[in-house]
């Protein structure tokens, strides 16, 4: 609870609070939206990816998968969709789990292409089993609803994506602090060295990467039931390349870090969208010069610059 | 450390607030808005591209002729790169940001039917051109489909293989939305008309080849083949066909009507036989055609300007700007609801792509006179009677 009232956090809440007042139009929100669903999985990516250091480029699956367990349960099969989201997180979680366990053996590269491979398979998985997914041409979804109350407009789905970002980065921000966030840093330092120090390394390896799992599921069900409709193209190459990128540029073990790099990558080509097919050449640009002038990405670059001016 | 964490958040509000203001929107004079999503990058551009080239030309030219109403015509063209999640995105775009007045396009029946939801939730009137019978069916208020459906194609190629005395065919077709949807439909008819389909065959769309599916039909006893795909694959597959030898006569649904299918096929598409509208064989219609004229202006005039060949893709988009045109000059207002309703009721609207006839039942509006069936004779499409 107490991480709630850090002044960071307070921020956070403020500015979200007041960003509605900014809101020149809806379309502006829909942003504002898709920026914060971004958010929410970018921030469980960097439990794995920026505490951990396990490099993860098919993190998009997990988002699939949890859009199309919504997709499948509500309209296949006439789920309630908050049930429908808490299967398809636990759902997630088990195949993270199973997943997990021989995967995470792999180390660097390796692992990195095991991802890779994983994000692949569910994506043909999606793609062929058109009788359940509807195949390459995605499927339509149900808006989100608990019993008979249907939520409606932008202004409220950004209330609730705005209530789960704060609650993502306090939930990661006291995993930053706590003896399991400090053992996985440890082990993302050295493994050799965490093991020394009585770290069960696989067993928080797995435990992280499940975790970061569920956040992309939740997130996923949400994009289902905001979008009203899903494409296998979700569990693509791009997003998962989007996600990683959003870790590294907003800054590694960051939590306020990815979510500016969420805000950069899914905001920035909105924002170039009328140079008509220039946006990825600023795009490009505004990525390379972040990485070449603050490798560490944008968020500890600053914070380094402002504690060394300081002493 | 506070004051670390409290810098932190606050690049991230300022961060936040540049991003979010710097998309705000235009306050511009009275033109008409009209919005489109259109596949003009990725596998869908053969679509997309001369979609998108005709909307400009044909808004230029309106615009030079006094535009409609008095105002002009201001088109909005968002790529969705061939991927339907996108064409979701920039159809919130269109209707959210730029508050278009309608909607022409999306170029595939998978980014049609992404952007369906949306249109119907906002009352947009959108006039798409997607290929499969799914979009009108069931019948949604503001959507109307400007292609001819698969359905409509696949009664023509059976009628002609029924015609030539063929009682057992073989099919290929891709696992895309307008494959799919032409196979089942395929199936159905061929069912219903007595012709029984000995070798049902599928292939992903971006395979380059396509050899196993037409050995196994090579292996049947099948009298004709029919091949319902859009994109390059079916070429690839006529390619493949020439290969193995196959004797039996080759269909192509109305998705391979255009010359880029001739070119990528090159001799192997000799022979090949598909439903067009008159658009391709518009040369050879017989001078009292009520599409004769039409057709021939939107050839000649799209190509003196692009200099390349006309594609039937092209067709559909045109007649969806100048059906929005027809029906907002009738209303004369853009009042969305009135539009949409005027869209419902037009009657003998000559296209390029055949007479329309919109109903409340029907919201597609062309009838099986609207395809000729075409044999590529010499490299060029030459309307079978």
């Amino acid at each position: 609870m107490k991480t709630f009232i850090r002044p960071s956090v307070l921020i956070v809440i403020f500015v979200l609070c007041m960003l509605p007042f900014a809101f020149p139009n809806a379309y502006i929100v829909d942003v504002a939206i898709r920026i914060c669903l971004a958010g929410i999985v970018a921030i469980g990516l960097n439990l794995l990816m920026g505490f951990a250091g396990q490099v993860s480029i098919g993190h998009a699956a997990f988002v699939a998968l949890g859009a199309y367990a919504s997709g499948v349960a509500t309209i296949r099969y006439g789920w309630s969709p908050l049930f429908a989201l808490a299967v398809g997180a636990v759902g997630v979680a088990v195949l993270a789990y199973l997943v997990a366990k021989p995967i995470l053996r792999l180390r660097d590269h390796t692992l990195t292409m095991a991802t890779l491979g994983l994000g692949i398979i569910v994506h043909m998985v999606l793609v062929n089993e058109v009788a359940w997914t509807g195949g390459p041409d995605g499927m339509a979804v149900g808006p989100m609803k608990i019993g008979d109350w249907v939520l409606k407009g932008e202004m409220s789905w950004y209330a609730l994506v705005a209530c789960l970002l704060v609650l993502a980065i306090v939930i990661s921000l006291n995993l930053f602090s706590s003896p399991a966030g400090r053992a996985l840093r440890a082990l993302h330092g050295s493994e050799v060295a965490a093991a020394v120090m009585g770290v069960n390394v696989p067993s928080f390896k797995v435990r992280v990467f499940v975790l970061s799992a569920v956040f992309a599921s939740i997130a996923g069900s949400l994009t289902a039931h905001y979008n009203s409709f899903i494409t296998p193209s979700l569990a693509g190459f791009m997003p998962s390349v989007e996600l990683a990128t959003m870790v590294v540029v907003g800054g590694m073990a960051s939590t306020f870090g990815v979510v500016l790099g969420a805000c950069l990558v899914v905001g920035l080509p909105q924002v170039f969208g009328g140079f008509e097919g220039f946006e990825m050449v600023f795009f490009g640009l505004a990525l390379m010069l972040t990485v070449i002038f603050m490798p560490k990405g944008i968020v500890p670059s600053f914070a380094q610059r402002f504690a060394k001016r300081k002493s | 450390m506070k004051i670390i964490n409290l810098l932190r958040s606050s690049t991230v509000s300022m961060m936040l607030l540049t991003g979010l203001y710097s998309a705000g929107p235009a306050v511009a004079a009275e033109p008409i808005r009209i919005g489109s999503v259109l596949s003009t990058t990725g596998p869908a551009s053969f679509l997309g591209d001369p979609e998108e080239k005709t909307l400009k030309l044909y808004v230029e030219r309106i615009n030079a002729e006094g535009g409609v109403l008095g105002r002009k015509l201001e088109l909005i063209v968002y790529d969705d790169g061939s991927d339907s999640n996108k064409a979701n995105g920039f159809a919130k775009r269109l209707i959210l940001q730029d508050n278009v007045d309608l909607i022409v396009g999306g170029s595939s029946t998978g980014s049609t039917m992404a952007m369906i939801p949306l249109v119907e939730a906002n009352n947009v009137p959108f006039l798409n051109m997607g290929g499969a019978s799914v979009i009108v069916e069931p019948v949604r208020p503001f959507t109307f489909k400007l292609p001819h459906s698969d359905r409509m194609a696949a009664q023509k190629v059976l009628d002609d293989m029924k015609k030539r005395g063929f009682t057992k065919m073989a099919l290929l077709s891709d696992t895309g939305g307008f494959g799919k949807s032409g196979r089942s439909e395929t199936l159905k008819l061929a069912q219903s008309m007595g012709i029984a389909v000995v070798s049902d065959q599928n292939y992903g769309e971006k395979d380059t080849d396509i050899t196993p599916q037409i050995q196994k039909i090579k292996s049947s006893d099948a009298q004709a083949m029919l091949v319902f795909g859009t994109g390059q694959a079916p070429a690839i597959a006529t390619k493949n066909y020439q290969q193995l030898a196959l004797t039996i006569p080759l269909y192509m649904s109305h998705g391979q009507a255009s010359m880029e299918f001739v070119k990528l096929a090159g001799k192997a598409s000799e022979g090949v036989r598909m439903p067009t509208p008159a658009l391709l064989v518009a040369d050879h219609l017989a001078d009292n055609d009520p599409q004769k004229r039409i057709s021939l202006d939107y050839k000649r005039i799209y190509e003196d300007r692009y200099k390349i060949d006309v594609s039937t893709f092209g067709g559909y988009a045109y007649d969806g700007l100048m059906m929005s045109v027809a029906a907002i000059k009738k209303v004369g207002s853009t009042d969305k609801v009135k539009v949409r309703a005027a869209l419902e009721q037009l009657k003998n609207f000559y296209g390029v792509n055949g007479i329309y006839n919109m109903t409340a039942t029907d919201h597609m509006g062309l009838d099986q006179q609207a395809f000729r069936m075409a044999e590529i004779k010499g490299g060029k499409f030459v309307e079978i009677k």
